[in-house]
């Protein structure tokens, strides 16, 4: 489950990983949500793979992993964990609209309300790590590299799945966001 | 080959490998995408037509002169188009027609959720619906069959999960299809009451055998398992109780009208407990029921928004599954926002500074409606702003009028709004209409429409020009302003509101998403200049926070569109010098 704010690339990302799974042989069903949704406000993605995939969203509990692109959202969408999933969990923190106009609050200690339900999270500063790659937007594909990294698919899978999804100009750039996820220390 | 495609883009596929020749839709989601899709072929006319109605005109056209013709919309676009639909039962077809419709459970972008199936039943149209990517290719290219077939247009029904999830589909070939030869034909292209009591006649007969194909089409199928329960389905629900349910009997409707009776009598005879599972309205079980079938359905599952898979394995299994604890506190919502540097912004932020009544309409602008600006009373369907105002007037007189106005965006304009304009002119109203040309239909994904000056294939067209067409109707009163002008736009707002007669107010700045559009470098607080009045958090620019201690523009999010900079009367807004423009 790709989950984080309008714009940051998730439908981009949830490409990438139908992609990866149609090249592992999977039955794959990805569901997007256009439209309104992606002025900013809170956006999901539901990528299912498997040997047959029926229903193409995920519910609350059935979620291996989360792969958040924000904290609030991760939390926001925290309870379609199952049990024993996990969230990578990009650090960067962006306010609503009601933040911003003081109407509501943005939580403290997020990341820890996550941990607390959550023992597997992965948090990483990918936002940082794209810029240093050159383009803040490819804070999505570092995220897959992370996640890449921990799941049993090979590498050249992923890189052959980037390339698929990518345009040509754009794919330097993403390939070296991909590396650099894929080698994130995480502390 | 297979690939992953949208069930929208699956949809297109079949339209593609059928032949077809002709596309026309008006944008909305979740239907967008497929004629964006056709128009990715070479080998089909494609076209942003100018409303629901005339998109499903030129389909006919194509259709009656021979052509394989697909048209596309969302489920209110069938509300639009709904006059020539019903009277082409009547007439049939030529080449084969076909009409995707996608429908919007659950209203992820709509403003309601009317379940379109009782359009096929209403106007006697047979439809299908697919339940994944496969089968919208697949059903795509039976409905073009079916319509020749059977001489009538077909409808496929989507919803917002089949429409925008992708799955796997296996492509084909493109038939070679010949244009039908185009024979006049009065009897059956003329729809004029003696000839139309003639084809009403024959479309019953139509209807007639088209039942006994339902009974026996592939498009229905009985998926035998544990007898115990016998699950009658159709679409995206049919997907939500396999996963639910596994492996117990399913009747899988690919036809939804008109019903397979036969089938469903079969079915409901060799299982112990039938369930129709089915999104939004009874439709199958109530036509089920009226067969003297006994039926477990909507007392169990709610007809407001989506179904899900757990949902139904609760009301029918009793299953309930634990969750981790919600998270604590109650979480900041996070609606959908203007963007930095929208042009929409300036104008409800005058609106709501004049206070005035703001009767609005359906696109990005209609998030004027939400904080901090709040500045709209109404939205109802597209184009409807410019009727209401005028009837606001005729309701309560002249006083309030004066503070009244209608807002609607270039597409919605031309989409419907010319009409209800002339319907003001010519019934004396006086009313002051805004039309936000932003220079693009911005809501659904950035389409062209008739006043961008290019096509759905990018090729440069006619512009209509606004000025004129509103001044050739009448208008007297057409002012022309840069929304961004802010002082300019208000007064020009007092004044055409004041005046007497009809006004048309155009304020014209491109959507901030557009590629050719380039504004300075950022913008930056100088902390010596302000006084923290925050009159600034008013426009709800998402760049411009209150960090408790002052005001704070964010690096990450500013264009560098420079409308703080012309809303703060201390100047405590300030270009940052010498650096590039704005904007990740
Ligand atoms: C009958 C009907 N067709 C289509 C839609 C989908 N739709 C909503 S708003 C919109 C277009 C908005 O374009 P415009 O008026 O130019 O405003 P913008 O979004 O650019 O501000 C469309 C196509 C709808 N709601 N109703």
């Amino acid at each position: 489950m790709i989950v984080g704010v309008g714009g940051q690339g998730t439908l981009l990302a949830s490409r990438v990983l139908g992609s990866v799974g149609m090249r592992e042989g999977c039955d794959v069903k990805v569901s997007e949500i256009h439209g309104m949704s992606q002025r900013g406000g809170s956006v999901v993605t539901y990528v299912k793979m498997g040997g047959k995939v029926h229903s193409p969203v995920i519910e609350e509990g059935e979620a291996h992993i989360v792969l958040a692109f924000e904290k609030l959202e991760a939390l926001r969408w925290i309870r379609y964990l199952r049990p024993d999933g996990r969230i990578i969990l990009n650090s960067q923190r962006i306010d609503p609209l009601p933040v911003i106009l003081g109407e509501s609050r943005y939580p403290d200690g997020v990341i820890r309300e996550i941990k607390k339900r959550c023992p597997n999270v992965q948090v990483a500063d990918a936002l940082e790590t794209a810029r240093k790659c050159g383009n803040p937007k490819t804070m999505n594909v570092v995220l897959i590299g992370l996640l890449a990294r921990s799941t049993r698919i090979k590498k050249e899978t992923w890189l052959k799945a980037l390339r698929d999804v990518i345009p040509e100009r754009l794919l330097e750039v993403n390939l070296k966001a991909f590396e650099e996820g894929y080698n994130y220390s995480l502390v | 080959m297979k690939m992953l495609l949208l069930g929208n883009e699956a949809v297109a596929r079949g339209a593609y490998e059928s032949g077809a020749t002709v596309a026309t839709a008006y944008p909305g989601t979740p239907s967008t995408e497929i004629t964006e899709a056709l128009a990715r072929y070479e080998e089909i006319y494609s076209e942003w037509s100018t409303n629901e109605k005339v998109a499903l005109e030129v389909a006919a056209g194509a259709s009656f002169a021979g052509a394989r013709a697909i048209c596309s919309m969302k489920h209110v676009g069938l509300n639009v188009a709904a006059d020539p639909l019903f009277t082409l039962a009547y007439t049939g077809v030529n080449g084969g027609l076909v009409i995707a419709v996608a429908d919007d459970p659950g209203m992820h972008s709509s403003q309601n959720e009317q379940d379109s199936r009782f359009y096929a039943r209403a106007a006697r149209i047979p439809m299908l619906e697919p339940s994944d990517s496969q089968e919208c290719k697949d059903f795509v290219k039976e409905a073009f069959y079916l319509s020749e077939k059977f001489d009538t247009p077909v409808l496929v029904r989507l919803t917002t999960r089949v429409a925008h999830s992708r799955s796997m589909v296996e492509l084909g070939e493109r038939e070679d299809y010949r244009l039908k030869e185009y024979v006049k034909d009065e009897g059956k292209y003329v729809m004029m009451p003696a000839m139309a009591r003639k084809r009403h006649g024959e479309l019953e007969k139509r209807m007639a055998k088209i039942r006994e194909f339902a009974d026996e089409s592939l498009l229905n199928r009985i998926e035998w398992g544990d007898r115990s329960i016998g699950v009658i389905t159709s679409g995206v629900a049919y997907q939500y109780a396999r996963e639910a349910l596994g492996d117990v009997s399913y009747l899988k409707l690919g036809m939804v009208y008109p019903l397979p009776r036969k089938l469903i009598a079969r079915f409901a005879k060799e299982v112990e407990t039938l369930y129709v599972i089915e999104e939004l309205e009874p439709f199958i079980e109530d036509q089920v029921r009226k067969m003297g079938i006994k039926v477990i359905g909507k007392e169990l599952f709610p007809v407001v928004g989506e179904l899900s898979a757990r949902l139904i394995s609760e009301r029918v299994l009793g299953k309930k599954k634990e969750l981790m604890d919600p998270p604590l506190e109650q979480l900041p919502v996070r609606p959908p926002v203007m963007c930095p540097g929208c042009p929409h912004r300036a104008v409800f932020y005058v609106l709501k500074k004049l206070r005035f009544t703001v009767n609005g309409d359906i696109g990005c602008y209609t998030l004027g409606a939400l904080p901090p600006a709040r500045a709209m009373d109404t939205c109802l369907c597209m184009g409807a702003s410019v009727g209401m105002a005028h009837g606001m007037e005729k309701a309560r007189g002249a006083d309030f009028r004066k503070k009244t106005v209608a807002v609607i965006g270039d597409s919605t304009f031309i989409h419907s709004g010319i009409t209800p304009l002339i319907d003001l002119v010519y019934n004396k109203g006086n009313s002051t209409v805004i039309i936000l040309d932003n220079s693009i239909t911005a809501m659904t994904g950035h389409q062209h429409n008739p006043s961008t000056g290019y096509t759905i294939k990018g090729e440069p067209t006619i512009a209509v020009d606004l000025v004129k067409l509103a001044e050739a109707v009448g208008v007297k009163r057409v002012r022309l302003v840069d929304p961004f002008e802010l002082k300019e736009l208000e007064k020009i707002l007092k004044e055409e509101t004041q005046a007497d007669g009809p006004s048309v107010i155009i304020a014209k700045r491109p959507c901030a998403l557009l590629k050719q559009v380039k504004f300075g470098p950022q913008v930056t607080v100088d902390r010596s200049k302000c006084k923290y009045c925050k009159a600034c958090m008013v426009l709800g620019c998402p760049a411009i926070s209150d960090t408790g201690d002052g005001i704070k523009v964010d690096e990450a999010l500013c264009v560098g569109c420079g409308l703080c900079i012309e809303l703060c009367r201390f100047g405590a807004f300030v270009k940052k010098a010498g650096e590039k423009s704005g904007g990740a």
